[in-house]
């Protein structure tokens, strides 16, 4: 089987030789321009692999936001060039993350998914006093114990999506002294979902009536589904990543088994991908292309446009992300990192394209924000691909502290290292 | 108790293993015959589910089961004529670099067609359900495809065995110099059996597609696996891939019972445990030109 080893190294060769080769290219016209030199931002994402699906709402949104940024008038007067990348795994984003900041100077850069490579690329970031928005990597120790000075968190950190599912699964009565079967992805992001998964289980008197740990690259999930049919529980946790929920999906489906389905994590493109019919359960989303603030409906608008789609919750994430980073360049009349930093962290309220505003703390750097629990619809109330579930309102609702799903510091100490 | 569970998980990995069968036997072919190890042969998998979804509003799912694989193995029968057919008595590396290229592009171009997000597509209301035999449960649809892949084995077996094209075909796998002086060309066989084996791959992605992601890295998936087993039932053995392709099935059902953790990393030890053994496979014949 060596010869397969080989090939995907040599893929990789080929696709990091493919990309020196286009950069400069790409890179060029800025400076055969002769009027002020643009803003380079750095973009880096999965394109291929299990989390590829999200990566490409993740570009694509980045891309809008950079276009309505120039069309606006641009940061300071100067146009936004976003360099935009395929991250592919750890050493490669942060190989590519060091190269956007020494070569293209890149003022700043965003986004990613995975959360290993979001630590690696943090790493780079902070040795080099560069701005990382992360916009879709969970794992709480990144706002924790590998909390950063110069990474901030559009993406919900993992307990927070635990607590907003959870809120909406206590509401439907599927939590208190009910046994539930967890099927968990065998990684990193799926190890720490569990860990807060089981906290707040416990502490909501549930009980565990299995529990497994899916190897990531499985596709065929009936060994698991004649195990939960024979523990017969109350409800099936679901805490897989990417594109094995749709997998999940469509098989839990195809064998009609009974018991209600929720999970703690995931993103509205895996519910499109198991399609109506198959999708089913009750999950937290950061945001959905239904929430209805005005400036959601004005970005949904301008994404269906572009890319004739509704944005995904991924979408979101990089977009909003661009607009922050624009907006506090603009007011501070500066592209400078470390000032940007401070600014972020006074508590500078902007519009997330939710209901209320978002800020981010400043001593864990997660972005405090509503969130949102949906629910599969049933088939006689589904209009199109796209509409297939129902949404609570706000979470936390209106009244409430929009602080009270993430961790506190007892929870996930974060000390920035000096 | 306990043990109707692991006779559960045992018929269920039997069907598991099923779905690698179609891919894995068009694989052994390719490979028998023109010596190519077909890299690309997932991409065809993936692009008859892709096909599948696409034609399925129009003529139906009945029909993409028909339509599908034969667009695939038309898809085969060009690559086949104009790139693979230059490459059969070379050295192997360039037909590993050629397959191997052509499943990026086709990666690719899904990606670029369709968008990396994962289609809808689900069962036709007809195959939905469930089947129950004691307290035993199956999809209907499962059995369904069970129904198709007897098919086309018991078929491809007769046509191999039973036939004067099924002759020449096993004739030029163990000999093809010898074919070539009893004055018969091999290559309109070797069109023949390229777009067999594709076709298959093509029926299979579209038996899949409705229980499975339709994404781009689909065939990427699912070929590893499909490679273990034509390596564990050994080379140019017809019944080895089959038994290869259950045994993979049921080892990966009983260890989800057992152990999940090590679902797949078992498929990967029963290979190194056979290779031990046995370095041909199961059933692998002595081919004097591979060795």
């Amino acid at each position: 089987m060596s010869q397969f080893g080989d090939s995907i190294s040599r893929r990789a060769v080929l696709r990091a030789g493919g990309a020196t080769l286009l950069a400069p290219a790409l890179a060029a016209p800025a400076f055969a321009q002769g009027q002020a030199e643009a803003i380079r931002i750095g973009h880096l994402t999965p394109r291929t692999g299990f989390l590829g699906p999200l990566g490409e709402f993740a570009q694509q949104a980045a891309q809008l936001a950079v276009e309505e940024i120039n069309a606006a008038g641009g940061i300071n007067g100067r146009k936004v060039e976003l360099l935009s990348e395929d991250s592919v795994n750890p050493q490669t984003a942060s190989a590519k993350a060091e190269r956007m900041i020494q070569r293209d100077k890149v003022a700043c850069l965003v986004g990613e998914i995975n959360s290993a490579s979001a630590l690696a690329i943090s790493q780079v970031a902070t040795r080099e006093k560069i701005l990382f928005i992360n916009t879709g990597a969970n794992s709480d120790a990144l706002r924790g114990a590998d909390c950063k000075r110069y990474m901030f968190h559009v993406e919900a950190q993992n307990t927070m999506m635990v607590r907003a599912a959870g809120r909406a699964l206590l509401d439907k009565g599927l939590i208190k002294g009910k046994k539930v079967y967890a099927l968990t992805a065998d990684y990193a992001f799926g190890h720490d979902l569990l860990k807060q998964a089981k906290k707040f289980l416990a502490v909501n008197d549930a009980t565990i009536a299995g529990e497994d740990l899916i190897p990531t690259e499985l596709t065929d999930f009936s060994p698991f589904l004649l195990k939960i049919r024979q523990a017969r529980p109350d409800v099936v946790i679901c805490n897989l990543a990417g594109a094995q929920i749709t997998n999940f999906l469509k098989q839990y489906s195809e064998f009609g088994l009974p018991y209600p389905v929720a999970g703690f994590g995931f993103d509205t493109a895996l519910a499109w991908g198991a399609g109506q019919g198959n999708f089913l359960g009750t999950w937290p989303v950061i945001w959905h292309h239904r929430v209805e603030a005005p400036s959601a409906q004005t970005f949904v608008a301008a994404f269906k446009a572009k890319y004739k789609r509704p944005p995904e919750n991924q979408a979101w994430g990089d977009y909003t992300a661009m607009k922050i980073v624009a907006q506090s360049m603009n007011t501070l009349k500066s592209t400078d990192s470390t000032k940007i930093v401070e600014h972020l962290e006074s508590g500078a309220k902007f519009d997330i394209h939710k209901a209320r505003e978002g800020y981010f703390r400043p001593w864990d750097h997660e972005l405090m924000q509503e969130m949102y629990a949906i629910t599969a619809l049933p088939a006689d109330q589904i209009k199109n691909q796209y509409d297939i579930f129902t949404s609570t309102g706000p979470l936390p609702g209106p009244g409430e502290s929009l602080e009270i799903l993430a961790t506190t510091k007892d929870e996930n100490a974060c000390t920035f290292p000096a | 108790m306990t043990l109707v569970f692991i006779l559960e998980q045992v018929l269920n990995g039997l069907l598991i293993g099923v779905q690698y069968l179609l891919i894995a036997l068009g694989l052994s072919l390719i490979f028998s015959l023109g010596g190519i190890v077909n890299l690309a042969h997932g991409a065809f998998y993936a692009i008859g589910a892709y096909l599948t979804v696409a034609l399925a509003p129009e003529i139906g799912f009945g029909g993409a089961l028909i339509a599908s694989p034969l667009a695939v193995g038309l898809i085969g029968l060009v690559i086949e004529r104009f790139l693979l057919r230059r490459f059969y008595r070379g050295e192997p590396a360039l037909g590993l670099l050629l397959t191997f290229g052509l499943a990026m592009v086709a990666e690719q171009a899904l990606r670029m067609i369709f968008g990396a997000a994962p289609l809808p597509f689900g069962i036709p209301s007809w195959l939905r359900g469930q089947v129950f035999i004691g307290d035993l449960i199956y999809s209907r649809y499962r059995l369904a495809i069970l129904a198709v892949a007897l098919v086309c084995v018991l078929g491809l077996w007769l046509l191999l065995k039973k036939t004067s094209f099924g002759r020449v075909v096993r004739a030029g796998v163990q000999n093809p110099d010898m074919v070539a002086a009893l004055g018969i060309s091999l290559k309109p066989y070797m069109t023949a059996v390229v777009v067999i084996a594709t076709g298959l791959a093509g029926l299979a992605g579209t038996m899949m597609a409705p229980v499975t992601g339709v994404q781009p890295a689909m065939g990427a998936e699912i070929l590893t696996f499909a490679f273990v087993v034509v390596v564990i039932g050994g080379l140019g053995s017809f019944w080895g891939v089959v038994l290869a392709a259950l045994i993979v099935g049921v080892v990966r059902g009983l260890t989800a019972y057992a152990y999940p953790p090590a679902t797949e990393a078992a498929v990967y030890g029963l290979m190194v445990l056979v290779l031990l053994l046995r370095p041909r496979g199961l059933f692998g014949e002595h081919i004097a030109r591979f060795e």
